[in-house]
């Protein structure tokens, strides 16, 4: 169970713990004409200096690459998080987001001085709709919550602009991600869960007697976040329709469909994307992300201001829009997250999007495969298959003392780093996981290995991973039992 | 196909699978669903994105090819290289959410650091890792606030972005929350005003400081003390502002917002940025948002890890503070960066040379025929309103068609506001910039006269 894995392992200070006084890391422009405080501001609202670190500019350097040296993200290795997507960050597409001119590109300058970038979000917008089959996109939206969000605000008004106004009800699986419920509540609906049916599938059943003349929408996700395709998607799609629901599609497990099948060819009325997975933007330790939202015809007069329009050559931000829902955030979404997705289809084109997803889902059929008959999936549909993810489950180690939070730390041990765990909720010590298409086989077998190799662990060697990580286990209990929140609370323990 | 590993070996893979295609994996997709190709431009090599792209940008100016002195919210500072460099160790951006606290120390530690820095800026015990911007920021404080005293009427300023009405509109209407608009006096919020709107019904209070015109708000001090200690005070800032005026920890804010965008974050046609958001510990748990605490490893040693998540969607579902999940967070610590980069020095000399630089553009403006600034009487940053006897569109377009993007239009965003423009400087000007831009205020208003 050995590994030669070390992370790096400093005692980093903290930046107000280190420097000296007068120590800068920059330097200002001259400006001759500074003046007395006491001229710029009225007495009451003078403050003292922030107590902010005093550090130079080779301190403040070494300070930020020691704590990357204690991190770990898609550079490092495979990130097979399920549900996240982490697939790699092509560079180039860093590159051309820090452009000098986008950088310093206002976003209320004129249109005709911004053409360029109108441009590439003109492209982004018609690029998603293909992609997922639909009429028409908005890139507002900063991230996957915030397109559920903003695509739930579009059925809300649908309803309201129909008459119908008794529908204030969302339904979701029991298996969906918990950003949906959440979102359903703080765009105003009630949400109805109901329960998946024994392969993991939409219980079609459960689903009947939930819909109503109340139901606004049906939210799912296809593959659901047990990797499983939705066979009976006709029949879902039928009934949410006569029901006179709305169908939405969560498009966090879109990386497995691209160029195979399309939600708008499926029935879904509003998607989003998740620019920050399908499409390979950074991360960024928990954002920036995009959350693009496309619909179909019906409801593209709903989407936020404002549309990137093409008038002839050129192209403006449609303000003109009477029935829209108006504003999910500032301006038009964040651009820079944008322009590396546009990047990512550009380069990939058609067939190699197609690619992407069979490769990804290739990918972690071919982990299944190694793994299964050790670490049980207990929900199968009869073909077997699963797609882009697939759900494990660790509790036949229960007897061995050991967990999926377990598993995971001696995964860490390995410098591999984790599945999911404990989510979706229907499987017990869940072990969710998700290669993508940029893993090497070579690696998709040390992984598979090494989780063959964990399954044999004693409760002692469980108990005491991680060790080769920059910390040991952290006492997750303690953070939240005595909350330290900044510096000076840590100062005062 | 070179992000692609697997491309090449896929029939080895499948083989060792005992499948003989690709398309056996496929096979649960119901034939009629399936689509036969993507209606995409083919793919096309670096080379040829590069290329793209340099044609793309050339089809755009930024203010690096043009004097700029637009503001609302998105100001073009500097961003030290240093800073840059930090932003670019890949260990850092192509993580995610530390769900892994042990081998996501470096971002743990980042993120904490912000909190801590963030906290002193505003003077606020707790500072979350972000909101998605300015906007989302107010209308998530709008809805804490609902959770704090359980009332259904928000007090917002009668001048403020059109857009954050909009989003705030969007975010607070699904919990049956109803707003009213306190008018304005001479440039900010009216006192008077306020006090007779501050019923029972009234859950809180949101001010700018400072606000759309780039005025601190005159009776910020004064505010609280006419609330009821339920009603919430909400108080939206710029953070480079507090590098020398008084932070709203220290004149009662319950909830603060604001973007760390003039934090070195480029402005970037309009983000990514990340939204502040500020409460003090004693309404921790009604925040949304993810909070980083520090604790202890099993052998001891400082450690740190997400905390409070019981708050959050991922274990909370619908009964969740918020919905978000996927946040900024590497745009806080690029503010951070920035910060520390600054220090305690710099930051209040950049804050003093700012408010200095414009004071010295506003009295330059002044003294042109037929110009007033700042037009309302107050105190002000690098910002600030000007008036003039032509039509502000006309004049803003004469200057744009001579070069120089001189300042933004308010009637944009309120008729309140007609006849009325807001000049923004930086560190990022010379003094040619200046001269270029008062140059081209007299020549355009002369041409509308």
């Amino acid at each position: 169970m050995s590994s030669d894995f070390r992370q790096a392992r400093y005692s980093e200070p903290l930046l107000i713990e280190k420097g000296k006084p007068g120590r800068v890391g920059t330097s200002l422009p001259p400006w001759d004409e500074i003046r007395d405080i006491t001229e710029l501001l009225p007495d009451d609202m003078i403050r003292d200096p922030v107590n902010l670190p005093e550090i130079s500019e080779p301190e403040l350097v070494r300070h930020y690459v020691k704590l990357s040296q204690m991190n770990y993200g898609t550079d490092s290795g495979i990130y097979p998080l399920g549900s996240c997507t982490m697939k790699y960050n092509p560079k180039i597409n860093d590159k051309i987001a820090s452009h000098p001119t986008l950088q310093r590109m206002h976003p209320l300058q004129p249109e005709d001085t911004v053409q360029g970038v109108l441009r590439m979000m003109y492209e982004l917008q018609e690029s998603l709709a293909e992609i997922g089959g639909m009429d028409a996109c908005t890139l507002q939206p900063a991230a996957g919550a915030a397109g559920e969000f903003t695509g739930l605000l579009i059925a809300r008004k649908y309803h309201e602009l129909r008459g119908d106004m008794t529908r204030d009800e969302v339904i979701v699986p029991d298996s969906a991600h918990g950003t949906n419920p959440a979102s359903s509540v703080m765009a105003g609906f009630k949400v109805v869960e109901i329960r998946s049916a024994p392969d993991g599938t939409v219980d079609l059943e459960a689903l009947g007697e939930a819909l109503s003349e109340r139901t606004a929408v049906f939210m799912i996700t296809n593959p659901s976040t047990l990797g499983i395709f939705e066979k009976n998607i006709r029949g879902i799609q039928k009934a949410c329709h006569e029901a006179g629901a709305l169908l939405y599609y969560d498009g966090a497990n879109l990386n497995a469909l691209m160029g195979k099948a399309r939600p708008g060819d499926m029935g879904f009325d509003i998607m989003h994307f998740n620019l920050h997975k399908t499409f390979s933007t950074p991360h960024g330790g928990g954002g920036p992300g995009a959350g693009p939202v496309a619909v179909t015809e019906k409801l593209a007069g709903l989407l936020p201001v404002p549309v990137v329009v093409k008038d002839g050559n050129l192209f403006r931000l449609d303000y003109d829009r009477p029935d829209s829902i108006g504003k999910v955030k500032g301006f038009f979404g964040n651009t820079g997250v944008l322009i590396r997705a546009w990047a990512f289809i550009r380069m990939m084109g058609g067939t190699g999007l197609t690619r992407v997803s069979e490769l990804a889902v290739l990918n972690a059929s071919y982990i299944r495969k190694r793994i299964e008959d050790v670490y049980p999936v207990p929900f199968r549909t009869r073909d077997e298959l699963t797609k882009h993810e697939f759900v494990a489950s660790a509790s036949f180690l229960k007897e061995n003392g050991g967990s999926a939070k377990d598993v995971s730390k001696m995964l860490v041990d390995r410098g591999l780093h984790p599945p999911t765990n404990y989510f979706p909720l229907i499987v017990d010590e869940a072990l969710m996981i998700e290669p993508t298409e940029s893993e090497t086989m070579e690696e998709l077998d040390r992984f598979s290995d090494a989780l063959l190799d964990i399954a044999t662990a004693t409760a002692e060697q469980f108990s005491s991973a991680p060790r080769n990580s920059s910390v040991a286990r952290v006492d997750e209990v303690l953070a939240a039992k005595k909350l330290i929140l900044n510096w000076n609370q840590l100062k005062e323990e | 196909m070179h992000y692609l590993p697997n491309d090449p070996v896929a029939e080895e893979m499948l083989g060792k699978m005992g499948l003989s295609s690709m398309e056996d994996l496929f096979t649960d997709i119901p034939e009629d669903m399936r689509v036969k190709r993507l209606d995409l431009p083919p793919g096309i090599s670096e080379v040829e994105l590069v290329r793209t792209v340099d044609k793309m940008m050339k089809e755009s100016r930024g203010a690096g090819d043009m004097p700029m002195f637009l503001g609302c919210g998105f100001y073009d500072h500097f961003i030290p290289s240093a800073v840059e460099y930090v932003m670019s160790r890949s260990e850092l951006y192509t993580s995610y959410t530390p769900y892994q606290p042990e081998m996501s120390q470096g971002i743990l530690q980042a993120l904490f650091e912000y909190q801590s820095m963030m906290s002193d800026i505003l003077k606020m015990d707790v500072v979350n890792t972000s909101m998605y911007d300015y906007h989302t920021a107010i209308g998530e404080a709008i809805l804490m606030a609902k959770r704090m005293n359980h009332r259904n009427v928000f007090l917002l300023p009668e001048i403020m972005a059109r857009e954050k009405f909009q989003v705030v509109e969007n975010y607070i209407r699904g919990a049956g929350i109803e707003t009213r608009t306190v008018p304005f006096k001479d440039g900010t919020m009216d006192l008077d005003a306020l006090k007779g709107m501050l019923t029972g019904e009234v859950s809180g209070v949101y001010i700018e400081n400072p606000n759309i015109l780039g005025l601190f708000d005159k009776g910020a001090m004064e505010i609280r003390s006419i609330m009821e200690s339920r009603q919430v005070l909400v108080v939206g800032v710029n953070p480079m502002t507090l590098s020398i005026a008084k932070p709203p920890g220290d004149y009662g804010a319950d909830i603060v917002v604001g973007d760390v965008q003039p934090l070195g974050v480029p402005i970037s046609y309009g983000g990514p940025t990340a939204g502040i958001f500020a409460v003090s510990m004693k309404n921790v748990r009604k925040m949304p948002g993810r909070i980083i605490g520090a604790t202890k490893d099993a052998e001891g040693r400082r450690a740190f890890a997400m905390t409070l998540s019981t708050r959050e969607q991922h274990i909370r579902r619908e009964r969740a503070t918020s919905n978000i999940c996927t946040n900024e967070a590497l745009t806080s610590i690029m503010a951070s960066a920035y910060l520390a980069s600054l220090g305690k020095g710099g930051f209040r000399e950049l804050g003093l040379q700012l408010a200095s630089r414009g004071r010295y553009l506003a009295g330059r403006i002044d003294e042109l025929e037929g110009f007033r600034a700042p037009a309302f009487a107050g105190h002000f940053f690098n910002e600030f309103p000007v008036s003039v006897d032509v039509s502000v569109s006309g004049l803003l377009k004469e200057c744009r068609n001579r070069g120089v993007l001189a300042g933004y239009d308010l009637s944009r965003e309120t008729d309140l506001l007609e006849g009325t423009f807001t000049v923004a400087t930086t560190e990022m000007h010379t003094n040619a910039d200046y001269e270029k831009l008062l140059e081209v205020l007299v020549k355009s208003r002369e041409v509308l006269l």
